[in-house]
């Protein structure tokens, strides 16, 4: 299955993706009315400190903690993406709780949210990747259990 | 030194605040510090003294809100005293010093290939189709037999002194790791590797992970002896001596110190932080006789595997100096003209010294005709060849080969801003920062480049195919497939070409 990789010798700490993340699930078909002048809600954040950088992302791991831990039945798979059932999510936020990779945010509604590869908006492909200057973040097939 | 600020910046930098998403990609991006974020007042400032106009935040702003453009605030100029002369004079009068500059000569002097036109089949002789029928743009560089000799059973004798192989006539020309960043040199050698040309070391010495680049590359032999050793020279498919520069012909180089990481020190066998003089002079190279000896012991340390090269200067003799080169058993001559690029040179000397490539070409390829020695070596030209049509034309003034390096920068991202004296590139290739080096992903630059090559190799077929030419070898030479436009008959002449219409 294709996922998002972060390359860290090649993140430049631009925090685009976090940019082309939001845009992407905001629905707008146009950056500057999506973003401008509003707190953005990425799924993709750049960590590290002034040496390091590197995007965090939902991992889609084989056996996700998040859906083990779901007790709404709202987590669960779509041919290996992790998705979130927005109707069922009840906003408990255990899945925010025990996201190793603090993958899972709360969203403005009070229902989880993460990365869904883009897969359900008009992205279509993770914006992310898409987007990224330096091919830092790459979308694409890796032999399974491989980071 | 205290006083007047003479200088309103040469650009402005223009923020439309109505697409600004505060994102300070901008501010993240730029080495120059010229977007800063304010807090308080929630928008993105910016100081445009500081701007070079390289791009890089144009490029990168995700909503297209910036631009940056040249300042219409002018100095009272006239024809004499143009802005660029009278700021040049502010400059030295505040800091008594030699004006520095990088890449090419940006005069408005003549650009020959601009005013040569190539020729095309029409009715008689029909033209080709490349994509129909083959098509030959391999060169092979070296000293060439003038006759073909049959051994004593009438076999033909194919031995050959050491020829250099190349898919197509163009090759990536010097540029010093030093000078540019360990991930241009890995962008250059994946991308020469991959297309079958070469690409050349500069004088930098060949960083220990590209010595599997070795086919491909061309070590460099400057005066500075940089990184010269036995496993150099045996690495590379070609040596060459470096004797001059069309950027700055008749002087050396400088690498400042600050440049001289641990990496470049292990490369280059100088100490840290030590600056990297290249003297003006080979202190050994006096004469051709001398050059001779240098050429002769580098064949001998490399058991006459590999071609010599020897790179001079477009300069006024450059016939005569060619015609001793050819003479001191070098196998290919490389001719740098006046607009070839450079990390850094001073400014009078870029913009004032040496002379066009396209006259020296023609010059030199005659001169070596007409005293028979033209097989004794290949010429290969740089100092601005800008696309493939520029290429077509080298090859019929006589070239066999050509360098690029501007164009191969520009290709890595170059946004030409002239400022690579100041170590700051914003686009990861004139620059040893780690965190400005990080830019450039060798993976993205090394697929530019060989678009790029791609891209001109089948213009260059078009072009040929257009002429009715199926091997690039029938083009070298062949001036009949040139005229000119707005030329005097003196540069005809030189240019042994016919007028337009002629």
């Amino acid at each position: 299955m294709k996922r998002v990789y972060v390359n860290e010798e090649w993140c430049l700490g631009c925090h685009l993706c976090e940019y082309n993340c939001a845009f992407a699930n905001s629905g707008e078909s146009d950056m500057v009315k999506a973003l401008k002048g509003k707190p953005i809600r990425p799924r993709i954040r750049v960590e590290g400190d002034d040496r390091i950088t590197y995007a965090v992302s939902c991992r889609h791991c084989l056996d996700p903690l998040c859906i083990r831990s779901c007790i709404s039945g709202a987590i669960h798979r779509e041919d290996g993406v992790v998705c979130i059932d927005r109707e069922k999510c009840v906003g408990c936020l255990t899945c925010v709780l025990v996201c190793p990779y603090g993958a899972v945010q709360p969203g403005p509604d009070g229902a989880a949210m993460k990365c869904e590869l883009c897969l359900h908006n008009a992205a279509g492909e993770p914006a992310c990747a898409a987007g990224c200057p330096n091919r830092a973040i790459v979308y694409e097939e890796r032999e399974e259990g491989q980071a | 030194m205290p006083g007047i600020d003479y200088f309103y910046p040469e650009f402005e930098v223009v923020r439309r605040d109505e697409r600004c998403i505060r994102c300070r990609v901008c501010e993240r991006q730029c080495a120059n510090e010229v977007h800063r974020y304010d807090a308080e007042r929630d928008m993105l400032i910016s100081d445009e003294a500081k701007c070079v106009n390289c791009q890089r935040c144009v490029s990168l702003c995700p909503t297209r809100a910036l631009k940056i453009v040249r300042s219409d605030c002018r100095l009272r100029e006239n024809a004499n005293w143009d802005g660029d002369t009278i700021r040049e004079v502010y400059k030295q009068a505040a800091s008594g010093g030699v004006l520095l500059s990088s890449m090419g000569n940006p005069k408005p002097l003549p650009v020959y290939w601009d005013k040569l036109l190539i020729n095309a089949s029409q009715v008689t002789n029909p033209s080709i189709d490349p994509l129909r029928e083959p098509m030959e743009t391999k060169v092979f560089l070296g000293k060439k037999p003038d006759r073909m000799t049959r051994d004593a059973e009438g076999r033909l004798k194919t031995d050959l002194t050491p020829q250099l192989e190349l898919s197509m006539p163009v090759m990536f020309s010097a540029m010093s790791y030093g000078s540019i960043s360990y991930n241009a040199h890995a962008s250059l050698a994946r991308a020469a590797t991959e297309m079958g040309v070469c690409y050349n070391t500069g004088e930098g010495g060949l960083h220990e992970d590209f010595y599997r680049y070795g086919p491909h590359t061309i070590v460099q032999v400057a005066s500075g002896r940089f990184g010269v050793h036995e496993d150099y020279l045996e690495a590379g498919a070609a040596i060459e001596i470096k004797m001059g520069q069309g950027a700055k012909p008749g002087i050396g180089g400088h690498l400042p110190g600050a440049k001289v990481g641990p990496d470049v020190s292990r490369t280059r066998m100088i100490p840290e932080g030590s600056d990297a003089i290249s003297p003006a002079p080979h202190h050994d190279i006096y004469s051709i006789e001398d050059l001779r000896q240098l050429v002769w012991s580098l064949k001998e340390a490399t058991g006459h595997r590999k071609p010599v090269i020897v790179k001079v200067a477009a300069v006024h003799n450059i016939a005569a100096i060619a015609s001793g080169i050819a003479r001191s058993g070098a196998d290919i001559i490389a001719i740098d003209g006046f607009r070839g690029g450079t990390g850094a040179a001073p400014t009078r000397i870029r913009d004032h010294v040496g002379i066009p490539i396209e006259l020296a070409l023609s010059s030199v390829d005659q001169r070596l005709r007409d005293e028979g020695i033209r097989n004794n070596v290949s010429l290969v030209v740089g100092g601005s060849i800008r696309s493939s049509a520029d290429v077509v034309k080298a090859v019929a003034l006589g070239a066999d080969a050509c360098y690029i390096a501007t164009a191969a920068v520009l290709a890595l991202g170059c946004h030409l801003c002239r400022t690579c004296q100041s170590g700051k590139c914003n686009w990861g290739i004139a620059t040893q920062r780690p965190d400005l080096t990080k830019r450039l992903n060798p993976e993205i630059g090394s697929q530019r480049l060989v678009n790029l090559l791609t891209a001109w190799k089948r213009e260059i077929m078009e072009l040929m195919g257009g002429m009715g030419i199926n091997s690039i070898e029938a083009l070298r030479g062949n001036r009949l497939m040139l005229r000119g436009v707005g030329l005097n008959e003196t540069e005809l002449r030189i240019l042994g070409i016919s007028h337009a219409g002629e």
